[in-house]
């Protein structure tokens, strides 16, 4: 049983890329093209709960170098929505542990028939080099701290929808930017849709040098809670920390917590996000993660939408002439 | 009586201030005088059009042997580098054992000696078994013909020991030869420290962490008297801190590999391994820094820290590929590209950087063509372009980031000890 979308949208720009990588190399009319996409599937599947039989014969492995449940378990079902098979490899730790690099591994699951590959590695630029080295599609699902396009993108789907635009919007990401692939991902695809980004946390968390790239740089939460439409809590990545970079949990908290006394001083219709998973009373108390501002369960059921929008796209039957769901 | 001439070559020979065209004649392997007139018992080498140097001299190379043959061999080392133009290179003895007793330094001069390629000379290391904790036995060492001591692949991190390094060699009038890193402050690094490691999420290695450790060891060596040459280097900071320390005569010299010279951090951007490597490729500035001092006599050398790895080590993810790149067959069209061509630095000037001065600093008869000298002469084509293809590379790694890359200049004739080691036109002949 499938439902078929049938009514054609207007889109803006042809999709090309055999891969989805980053969002800091998408044009705005791209990221545009894919929220629009995870739109009219979230429409037409009622929020995502039918399925479609768009790729049907596909088949999307999810190689997992790290690990994940949310990640993956949403490219899987996003994966199966569009009918598509899925297949699941996850390998602990380095690839070399049974002596094997990761692009033999690739290489491997390619040789097995797969048309995309979802990656998820601990090491920056894995999927880029994955994508060098084999021939069908790569979705970068997180590699390190640098990149998570398809969070950047269910995070942007999710303040557009509230928002009707990103255009003119404050939008802060707060907390551990240094270790952040969902901070990475987030400024470069809010900035090509015309927010101002704000990058808030302590010192050692928050390089200087975002500036460079027209993001502000704050150290206070305090004084920037007044201007901001969006605040996007990012978990502390303890795991990467090479050496903790404020002295505890507690005065992080103290500086940097969402709390419902700081919502005071908050915009009335701010949105509060997380990428989850959220520590609680760290980033974000429970009365301001489960309150009326917080979004953080939509951008769990975007996250699906995008990823379908993201498949599809990638494996649709032919990406040069057939631009939009049919 | 074998008699070579290479004639009508522009001869620069910057030990000497020479700069004409000339003839140079060699006899028995030695060099026997200029404006010689050719007969019938002469080989002859025509260097028309060509420029005639003082055989080249790579103060810093990983020969992997013994240990990581995977990697290169005495042999596919010193093959490579008589292709680069080199006749004379110095050995870096972070190897398997490493090179800290006579009986490694004397196996290195047998494998050299049966390759019979080019000239190898021996840096042992500064400590026992490069553990950086106890001196190794440098007087011995010294006899069985090390030239400079080197804990390189590591710096020598212990304060105390490196202090007592310098001052121990400079009884040996040796110097030490130090890979600047504060370890601490690179921890987990993979590239240099700065907006393009902040946007690639890469672990940084920032200047600073050279820079606080040339600044110890420019104290260390001017308390001492001991010579230290700076490895590799790389940051502003640390050129701006030699550039100081010899106005104040300590005796401090520096090398810069093409590498840091040609190429930015901004190479990241394509997560290829090739482009990692220890010190990092850091930002403009920095490398500006580097020209800067190759221009200004800052900095005295030209080395390859040429640092072959084979390719299912480079292939790993970016955390986990070793640092390093092989150096030995692009250095001399990279300084001719990048420096010559576009008048950083004359040819005299560049020449120096790889003739004498790290002759001088190794305490090595070589590195000119004095009548007298033993016959080390590289001839080259200063005009040819030609495109770096690593498979016809001599050296058994290809972990080179100038792949595709078009270089002018490169050695068309090099001779070793009077005899002709490699043709760039014609396949190498036999010794004469």
């Amino acid at each position: 049983m499938s439902v078929q979308i049938s009514e054609a949208e207007t889109v803006p720009v042809a999709w090309t890329r055999n891969d989805l990588l980053d969002l800091e190399s998408l044009t705005a009319e791209e990221i545009s093209l894919i929220l629009d996409t995870a739109d009219s599937f979230k429409e037409r599947t009622d929020n995502c709960t039918k399925k479609l039989a768009l790729l049907q014969g596909k088949t999307v492995a999810n190689l997992f170098f790290e690990n994940s449940t949310r990640t993956r378990t949403s490219f899987s079902l996003a994966a199966r929505r569009l009918g598509a098979d899925t297949v699941d490899f996850s390998s602990s730790g380095s690839s070399l542990s049974k002596g094997e690099t990761f692009i033999d591994t690739a290489k491997n699951i390619e040789a097995m028939g797969v048309d995309a590959v979802v990656v998820r590695h601990r090491t920056p630029g894995t999927p880029r080099l994955l994508a060098q080295n084999i021939g069908c599609s790569i979705v970068n699902a997180g590699d390190g701290p640098h990149e998570h396009p398809t969070q950047g993108l269910l995070d942007i789907l999710t303040i557009r929808q509230q928002r009707g635009s990103i255009d003119g919007l404050t939008v802060a990401l707060v907390g551990d930017i240094a270790h952040s692939r969902t901070a990475r991902s987030n400024i470069w695809g809010l900035q090509k849709l015309g927010a101002h980004v704000i990058v808030c946390g302590p010192t050692t968390l928050v390089s200087q040098r975002w500036e460079e790239f027209g993001v502000e740089i704050a150290n206070s939460l305090d004084e920037i809670l007044p201007r901001c439409d969006v605040l996007n809590l990012l978990r502390i990545q303890f795991e990467r920390q090479q050496m903790r970079p404020f002295p505890s949990v507690r005065e992080y908290a103290l500086l940097y917590a969402m709390t419902g006394q700081r919502m005071k001083a908050a915009k009335d219709d701010v949105l509060i996000m997380a990428p989850g998973p959220i520590n609680r009373g760290v980033e974000v108390t429970p009365e301001v993660a489960d309150g009326p501002h917080s979004v953080i369960l939509e951008q769990v059921n975007n996250g699906l939408a995008v990823r379908m929008a993201v498949l599809w796209l990638l494996l649709g039957a032919d990406r040069a002439t057939e631009t939009k769901p049919r | 009586m074998s008699k070579l001439l290479i004639q009508n070559g522009r001869v620069i020979d910057p030990a000497q201030g020479l700069d004409r065209v000339t003839n140079v004649l060699i006899e028995d392997g030695r060099i026997a005088g200029y404006d010689v007139g050719s007969s019938d018992d002469m080989e002859l080498v025509n260097a028309t059009g060509k420029i005639v140097a003082p055989g080249l001299i790579d103060m810093h190379v990983h020969l992997r042997e013994p240990g990581r043959e995977e990697d290169e061999t005495v042999a596919t080392g010193t093959a490579a580098a008589v292709v680069g133009g080199f006749t004379s290179i110095a050995c870096i003895p972070n190897t398997e054992p490493p090179i800290d007793t006579r009986d490694t330094v004397q196996y290195i001069k047998h494998q050299a000696a049966r390759a019979d390629n080019c000239n190898v000379y021996v840096v042992a290391c500064a400590s026992k078994g490069r553990e950086g904790k106890e001196l190794a036995e440098i007087g011995q060492l010294v006899e069985a013909g090390a030239v400079a001591f080197s804990d390189d692949g590591s710096p020598i991190y212990d304060s105390e020991l490196m202090r007592r390094a310098l001052e121990y060699c400079s009884m040996f009038n040796k110097p030490i030869l130090n890979h600047a890193e504060v370890l601490e402050l690179t921890r987990g690094g993979v590239m240099h420290e700065g907006s393009v490691s902040m946007v690639l999420a890469l672990p940084g290695m920032p200047a600073e962490a050279e820079d606080v450790m040339t600044s110890r060891d420019i104290s260390l060596s001017e308390a001492t008297g001991g010579r230290i040459h700076m490895m590799h280097v790389s940051s502003a900071g640390s050129v701006e801190m030699i550039r100081r320390a010899k106005l104040r005569d300590v005796p401090i010299t520096a090398e810069v590999t093409p590498h840091h010279f040609t190429l930015t951090d901004e190479c990241l951007r394509s997560f290829d391994s090739n482009f990692k490597m220890s010190p990092p490729l850091r930002g403009q500035r920095h490398v500006d820094a580097c020209i800067a001092g190759l221009a200004d006599g800052t900095i005295d050398v030209i080395a390859t820290d040429h640092a072959p790895h084979s390719p299912e080590k480079k292939m790993q993810e970016l955390d986990l590929a070793p640092f390093g790149i092989v150096g030995l067959e692009t250095c001399l069209g990279l300084v001719i590209t990048k420096l010559i061509e576009p008048g950083i630095l004359d040819w005299s000037t560049a020449l120096a950087k790889m003739t004498i001065n790290p002759a001088t600093i190794l305490g090595l008869d070589k590195g000119t063509l004095a009548v007298g000298a033993e016959a080390d002469v590289t001839v080259i084509d200063p005009q040819v372009r030609w495109i770096v293809d690593p498979s016809e590379f001599r050296s058994k790694s290809v972990n080179t980031p100038f792949g595709g890359e078009e270089l002018i200049g490169r050695a068309d004739t090099v001779i070793v000890g009077g005899r002709i080691k490699h043709r760039a036109s014609a396949p190498a002949v036999a010794a004469v």
